[in-house]
């Protein structure tokens, strides 16, 4: 089992992969600087082209990734391709000056795929995310309807919690990090987190609640809030000063609140106002009274669309008449306040600062012009308020084009743009995953691999076991990919360096537990080995065992047998003594324990079962033949005793045994042929002794 | 139900231990030390779960437990113990190779001590038993076993324990001279690993083993050399077994698939059993008694060698609220308990009896 990081022991791992490591990362990161981005190597989108690029067209622009270090134009490369990782390394390869022979290159360079993979934070989301994957994949196939609905929105809102918790801890670090330019690369995490929640917040409410005309606009509203969240800070600022109404953010909050629709709060600043100015109060309580009135759709009762349609139509046409009449003429900031709740589109825009982004734009529209926008429609309303928003001053990024995605209800357009945006597999896996469960994906399949699902949650899962020790995680995402899912484990599991038995035990659990002999079975050779070489003959005799090995078990035996010899004495007579029937594994195992027993028989002076037991081991051919005349030998004592133990039947087959190794044997030669020879003739003469003594007493008998 | 909190910690938790409390004092535990294993850079740390409540600013829940320090470990953290030592020990266990001189370091798979005496087995087979105050090993044990010793643990000094991967328990007596065990103890023919031991507290001769097919032997080292009962427990490997400390009708498990299990011997069971009903969480269990001692003198029979499944019914709870992946470590003081997992999340609960 070569180890996977082998070649590192060259020269330096580290230089290439910790700067790899060091990329921004993701063009969703807001902060990204643009030489960080030209940096980036790999990540789901150039796997992705290198995978299909002779197929398909590109997605887009393969980024070329600098090692640092390495000068391509002077010195040839030579590469190679890992799970996870590629080695890259000079080659002394030298077309001008065959003759001069230069030194081998110092250094190879391991160059990561999925680098965060290797974030300590990330980690946590890793292994927290895992076991909602795996509960998710238990959810009965059963259950329908409403009950599954519901499972399936908290487990998204449980991946959701999960990045936002890592989120914050990650904004924790960044804050602390004292090197600015640390600072910034975590900062920059944060914002792709971010990004991920808010696309994976607008999926579960577009694809997995799937709200329908109504609660949808509520949805969206929460979405929002969510997500532009500073306006908490500003209002605990504002109503902590001394006078709020002074405070010079006031009416930006009073304005943010009515743009968040958060017009209850929005009513209290304004009854703030007109405390304190009487010349306002009337405006203020006509305008409270309007956000009062304003009718929103409340769940739990049983108000129909249409109803609410009407109602909201006749307070939308008090608002404009308020407008027309000139109601907040002497108070502008009032004023644009009533044309942001009368849905203009003029007023919405000037306060883009407030509104930040084309989505909160979108909303806040939907909320004072279309309240009960249908899911279908979504997409009109989405695409002009991102053109009406950019207004022709910038061209879209990857994560408007990734939401645009979503309020189009293209699912596959979603997954692909966030496969080519964002810096890792875990995201796009798990969402893709989710939606599946939503049975949103099932007729999508890939002309090469499997599914879509599986497709994504290979590649993460493969990530996983490049990593030194997140490779236990991977495990339960190849179960769950039903057709390449067993085979990719056979090829990654043996992978596994095994750096000692605990970490060897849980491998073969693995195995063990999936039935995979074949892996089981090269595992405990493996340790088998090792232990051979560590002299731990008992170690590796009962890996072998384990592994059901006979031909391993033969091959440990022999040196047991070997070290009987030369010693005279047994080792580890713990495990040889208690072999049970694991000794039927091979025939020289078998010999090994019945040898052994012999020994022990003979130790406890019950010469006729060790007799028997000895004559045995060779006339059912169990010892091998290099062994019979150490078996013989033993016999010698036997014979020696003054008693008779062995009877004239045993007696001749005994002779039988001798004359056939004699006569296999050729009579000169080696020395050790002619020790034999003298060692049959003793153990001959010995017989004939035996055999006279014994038809002697056999004589007397019968006289 | 009782409250486990639990924290991912981004590193793989192989051993959990709690800082000793002074005897007699009224003090529960706060501290606790971990392990970790498989990491680049594998590390031991000390966390603590005193009340931070109010003063924890980052919005850290009361009962989260705070890292104090930690520092870095080469090699994965098999074993932890406290004692308060000045000095380090490499090259305890090693492997010689066949036909050279060489020395390979073999990993050294458990520790216990007991102020001064420190033992430790590996996977080389050796029992090394060093002194606090000592360089050298004290007194070493070559070839101990034929298979790698998995766990250690004081008998009654100068007596310890080892349980090997050929599912015997051996006895070793300091006092005796020579590489024998004082007495071998196993389960017939299957030669089922094991992976821990701990001894009863307070009846020295009880002993508990877990083994790699999860079950969970008592032992009676006075007598026979099979265990006195076998109860099927986890599915996988039982990595660790401890019976509590000052409570030792209660017995703690651990296992490679994911779960961790309250054993409840205690007779008294009218309120225990509401427990067991109102978490709805505990599973089946199954007495299984192989060999009836019915010489065992009344008056010393402790709730576990107790053999009639009729009478004394042991109740399981299990602790941790989903099955995660393996769990590898657990400790228990007082109404505290630790366990860390691979899934790299340490749980903490302090209040086990409630």
């Amino acid at each position: 089992m070569a180890e996977r990081r082998g070649p590192c022991g060259i020269g330096g791992f580290g230089p290439a992969g910790s700067t790899g490591g060091a990329r921004a990362g993701s063009s969703l990161a807001t902060g990204a600087e643009p030489e960080a981005r030209a940096r980036s190597f790999g990540g789901p989108a150039n796997s992705r082209w290198l995978r299909l690029g002779a197929m398909e067209e590109l997605d887009g622009e393969p980024t070329v990734t600098l090692i640092p270090g390495v000068n391509s134009s002077k010195k040839q490369m030579c590469f190679d391709w890992g799970p996870g990782e590629m080695l890259v390394c000079e080659t002394s390869f030298n077309k001008k000056e065959k003759s001069e022979t230069v030194p081998g290159c110092p250094v190879i360079y391991i160059i990561r795929k999925d680098v965060d993979v290797y974030s300590q934070i990330l980690r946590k989301l890793f292994n927290e995310s895992h076991g909602i994957f795996v509960g998710l994949q238990r959810i009965e196939e059963e259950l329908t309807g409403k009950s599954r609905k519901a499972q399936l929105v908290r487990v998204s809102k449980n991946y959701r919690s999960v990045i936002r918790a890592c989120m914050e801890e990650m904004h924790q670090v960044a804050i602390a990090a004292k090197d600015p330019a640390c600072s910034r690369q975590f900062s920059s995490q944060v914002s792709i987190l971010s990004a991920m929640e808010l696309i994976w917040n607008l999926c579960e409410i577009l694809f997995i609640e799937v709200a329908p005309a109504g609660p949808l606009l509520l949805h969206l509203l929460d979405w929002v809030r969510l997500h532009v969240c500073e306006v908490d800070n500003l209002l605990a600022d504002v109503l902590g000063s001394e006078n709020p109404r002074k405070h010079e953010s006031f009416w930006k909050l009073v304005t943010i609140l009515v743009l968040q629709g958060r017009l209850d709060e929005a009513r209290q600043m304004l009854s703030k106002e007109a405390d304190s100015s009487p010349t306002s109060a009337g405006m203020c309580r006509i305008l409270g009274d309007l956000m009062r009135t304003m009718p929103v759709l409340s769940p739990g009762t049983t108000q129909t669309l249409t109803e609410l349609e009407l109602k909201w139509q006749h307070w939308h046409e008090e608002c404009e008449r308020h407008l027309q009449d000139g109601t907040f003429a002497s108070s502008p900031h009032l004023e644009s306040l009533c044309k942001i709740m009368l849905g203009d589109e003029a007023a919405l825009l000037e306060q883009k600062e407030l509104l930040n982004n084309w989505y909160h734009f979108l909303v806040t529209r939907l909320l004072y012009s279309h309240p009960t926008v249908k899911p279908i429609d979504l997409h009109f309303y989405a695409q002009s308020s991102l053109d009406l928003f950019l207004g022709g001053e910038s061209s879209p990024e990857p994560l408007d084009n990734i939401l645009m995605a979503a309020f189009e209800f293209d699912i596959h357009q979603v997954i692909k743009e966030c496969s080519i945006a964002l810096s890792n597999w875990w995201f796009v896996a798990h969402l893709t995953d989710l939606l599946d469960h939503c049975k949103l994906l099932q007729s999508h399949n890939l002309y090469f691999g499997s599914n879509m699902r599986e497709f994504l949650l290979l590649e993460y899962a493969s990530g996983l076991f490049a990593h030194h020790s997140l490779w236990q995680l991977g495990v339960d995402y190849f179960d769950y990919c039903p057709e390449l899912g067993r085979v990719s484990l056979e090829l990654h599991i043996e992978r596994i360096p095994l750096s000692t038995e605990q970490k060897a035990l849980k491998v073969l659990r693995i195995c063990e537990q999936r039935q995979m002999t074949e892996q089981v079975r090269s595992i405990c050779k493996i340790l088998a080995m090792k232990a051979v070489r560590n002299n731990r003959l008992g170690s590796a005799l009962s890996w072998s065992i384990r592994a059901k090995d006979a031909a391993f078990a033969t091959l440990v035996s022999d040196r047991f047998l070997r070290d009987y010899c030369e010693r005279g004495c047994f080792s580890d007579l713990d495990l040889i003594d208690n072999l049970g029937p694991a000794m039927m594994l091979s025939d020289r195992l078998t010999f090994l324990g019945k040898y052994r027993e012999f020994h022990r028989l003979y130790g406890e002076k019950r010469f006729v079962d060790a007799a028997s037991l000895l004559l045995s081991l060779m006339t059912s051919q169990i010892a091998p033949r290099s062994f019979w005349m150490t078996l013989l030998t033993d016999a010698l004592p036997l014979l020696e005793q003054k008693q008779v133990i062995f009877s004239a039947e045993q007696t001749y087959e005994l002779m039988r045994c001798l004359e056939d190794l004699t006569s296999g044997r050729p009579v000169h030669g080696e020395p050790d042929a002619q020790r034999l020879q003298v060692g049959a003739q003793s153990l001959s003469t010995a017989i004939e002794a035996e055999k006279l003594s014994k038809e002697g007493g056999q004589l007397l008998v019968s006289t | 139900m009782e409250e486990i909190y639990a924290k991912f910690v981004s590193q793989k938790i192989s051993k959990t231990r709690w800082r000793p409390v002074p005897a007699g004092s009224l003090q529960t535990a706060d501290t606790f030390a971990t392990g970790s294993w498989d990491n680049e850079e594998n590390r031991v740390s000390l966390w603590s779960i005193g009340d931070f409540g109010n003063l924890d600013s980052d919005g850290g829940f009361e009962g989260d437990h705070q890292l104090l320090c930690d520092i870095k470990h080469h090699g994965d953290v098999m074993d932890l113990q406290t004692l308060s030592v000045g000095q380090q020990w490499t090259a305890a266990h090693y492997h010689t190779s066949p036909g050279s001189l060489s020395c390979r370091s073999a990993p050294c798979t458990g520790v216990v001590c007991s102020n001064p005496e420190i033992v430790t087995v590996g996977e080389d087979g050796r029992i090394n038993l060093f002194r606090a105050d000592h360089k050298e090993a004290v007194r070493t044990i070559d070839n101990a076993d034929s298979s790698t010793l998995h766990a250690v643990t004081f008998l009654r000094t100068p007596e310890i324990l080892t349980v090997n991967s050929i599912g015997q328990l051996k006895i070793w007596d300091f006092r005796q001279q020579g590489n024998e065990p004082s007495q071998i103890l196993s389960l017939t023919g299957d030669r089922v690993p094991l992976h821990c031991v701990d001894r009863h507290p307070n009846q020295q001769h009880v002993v508990a083993t877990g083994g790699q097919d999860g079950m969970l032997s008592i032992w009676d080292v006075r007598q026979g050399t099979m265990p006195v009962s076998l109860l099927k427990a986890h599915e996988a490997e039982m990595w660790e077994v401890h019976f509590h400390p000052s409570n030792p009708d209660h017995l703690f498990t651990c296992s490679e698939d994911g779960s961790l299990w309250h054993w409840d011997a205690s007779t008294d069971a009218p309120e225990k059993s509401s427990l067991f009903h109102e978490g709805g969480r505990s599973s089946i269990f199954l007495f299984h008694s192989i060999s009836n001692q019915a010489n065992v003198h009344q008056s010393v029979i402790s709730s576990w060698l107790s053999t009639d499944p009729a009478k004394d019914r042991i109740e399981i709870t299990s602790l941790l609220p989903n099955r995660t992946l393996s769990v590898n470590s657990l400790d228990v003081l007082g109404p505290c308990l630790v366990c860390g997992t691979d899934a790299e999340a340490i749980y903490v609960t302090r209040q086990l009896f409630s």
